[in-house]
């Protein structure tokens, strides 16, 4: 396991930001981390990588506690939401920085790909686009040579071009060089193509987490003649519902094969797995099962 | 060499596209026994997808006998599915040029006769399963 959490909880004051997360993410995956704004995405990013301390249960990132000291440090790779990157310093100064600042550092690769984008190392990075700043800050998380990457929403401020070509070094990476990688995003349909693996996040607690063919296996979209949900077998979990006078639809979760030959079954879309999964209503808490 | 492109609304996941697309162009010979398929790193970086999805593709091509994966070296073609040495073949073709040529004087457009075909496939596909 690349990541494990358990019972993992972050307070801000009495504020919860993120409570009770239990999670085991394989290593070799990409990881789509959704959920609407507020729901602790980065909170969870921030505690995977060591920058702020659970207030609750207990979080393991490649083996070892997030921040507990250099040798984790060089393990895990961060790029924080907007893509920070120092405005003053060059894009050769950024790399001289990380080849002093990580043991693992790989200075050949780092100048591969900012000669390959196109980056001039003498410009200051706050003359930079926004794409091009992504691409600096992912360069460096890659150069650094980390078993697992972290990344806050990457390409929300990106135009789509600059986005598809970050998404395409990303993957290259993770081709390469097999790291993992955790990165949230809006962009569901982005995500339905680099990840493989998915949390949906909710209100601070996670709704959902396994692998993407799993869930494409266990999740089915029932159409048919009119009827009441109470009426369903005990095996086939109701995502959501929606009746018109004469037919019922309904997003199902159910590890059993569907066999009443009233509903013909067709197979769901991450996006459409995403979506039911946000707007379930919060009074039914039946999601334990999927962990 | 093939190149590969997704089509987010087919319906069809990203793997299943790939393995189609390689099984298209076994069918149509444009690729041949021998040939190598696309790099997974080159596959990923043009197309921006999970490496995952790649392997996968290969992996079913492979369990189908089409492929054969030569470790450190690449993925190469060791099947053909374009049959044109089927004496049958050219008989078929021409029954078929005949066939659509009556559907047009008939007055059927290309969409009609599209949907004519594909129906008539499918429930004959459907009889022999029943």
């Amino acid at each position: 396991m690349i990541l494990r959490a358990q019972g993992l909880g972050r307070k801000y004051g009495r504020r919860r930001a993120l409570a009770d997360c239990t999670l085991d993410i394989p290593a070799g995956h990409v990881t789509g981390l959704v959920g609407p704004n507020g729901a602790g995405k980065s909170t969870l990013l921030n505690l995977a990588a060591g920058m702020l301390t659970p207030t609750e249960g207990i979080i393991e990132v490649c083996g070892g506690r997030p921040g507990s000291g250099t040798e984790q440090l060089a393990k895990v790779g961060f790029v924080a939401q907007e893509t920070p990157t120092y405005a003053g310093l060059t894009v050769a100064e950024h790399l001289h920085l990380g080849a002093q600042l990580n043991p693992g550092w790989d200075n050949a690769l780092a100048y591969e790909r900012i000669t390959r984008l196109g980056l001039d190392p003498a410009q200051k990075a706050g003359k930079l686009s926004g794409g091009q700043r992504a691409q600096l800050a992912l360069t460096i998380g890659i150069a650094k040579r980390p078993r697992l990457l972290l990344l806050d929403e990457p390409v929300a401020a990106l135009d789509p071009l600059a986005r598809r070509e970050f998404m395409q070094d990303l993957m290259e990476s993770v081709a390469e060089h097999g790291l993992s990688v955790v990165l949230s995003s809006h962009l569901v349909a982005d995500l339905e193509r680099v990840c493989d693996h998915l949390i949906v996040l909710m209100d601070s607690r996670v709704r959902i987490s396994g692998e993407f063919d799993e869930l494409l296996a266990t999740h089915f979209r029932l159409t048919g003649p009119r009827r009441d949900v109470d009426t369903l077998p005990r095996n086939q979990q109701v995502l959501s519902v929606s009746h018109t006078d004469r037919q019922t639809t309904l997003l199902v979760h159910t590890s059993e094969p569907i066999l009443d030959p009233a509903w013909s079954v067709s197979p769901v879309t991450i996006e459409d797995l995403v979506l039911a999964y946000m707007s379930r209503p919060q009074t039914r808490p039946a999601l334990e099962v999927l962990r | 060499m093939i190149e590969f492109h997704l089509n987010g609304r087919s319906g069809l996941s990203p793997y299943q596209q790939l393995v189609q697309q390689v099984r298209h162009a076994l069918r149509l010979g444009l690729l041949r026994e021998g040939d190598q398929l696309p790099k997974v790193k080159d596959v990923v970086a043009q197309l921006a997808i999970n490496p995952n999805t790649v392997l996968k593709a290969y992996r079913e091509l492979e369990h189908d006998g089409l492929v054969a994966a030569r470790p450190g070296v690449g993925t190469f073609v060791t099947a053909t599915l374009n049959d044109g040495s089927n004496a049958a073949l050219g008989a078929l073709r021409h029954d078929l040029v005949r066939w659509l040529s009556r559907a047009r004087k008939a007055g059927l457009d290309e969409e009609s006769i599209e949907a004519l075909f594909t129906t008539t496939f499918r429930s004959a596909a459907q009889e022999d399963i029943a």
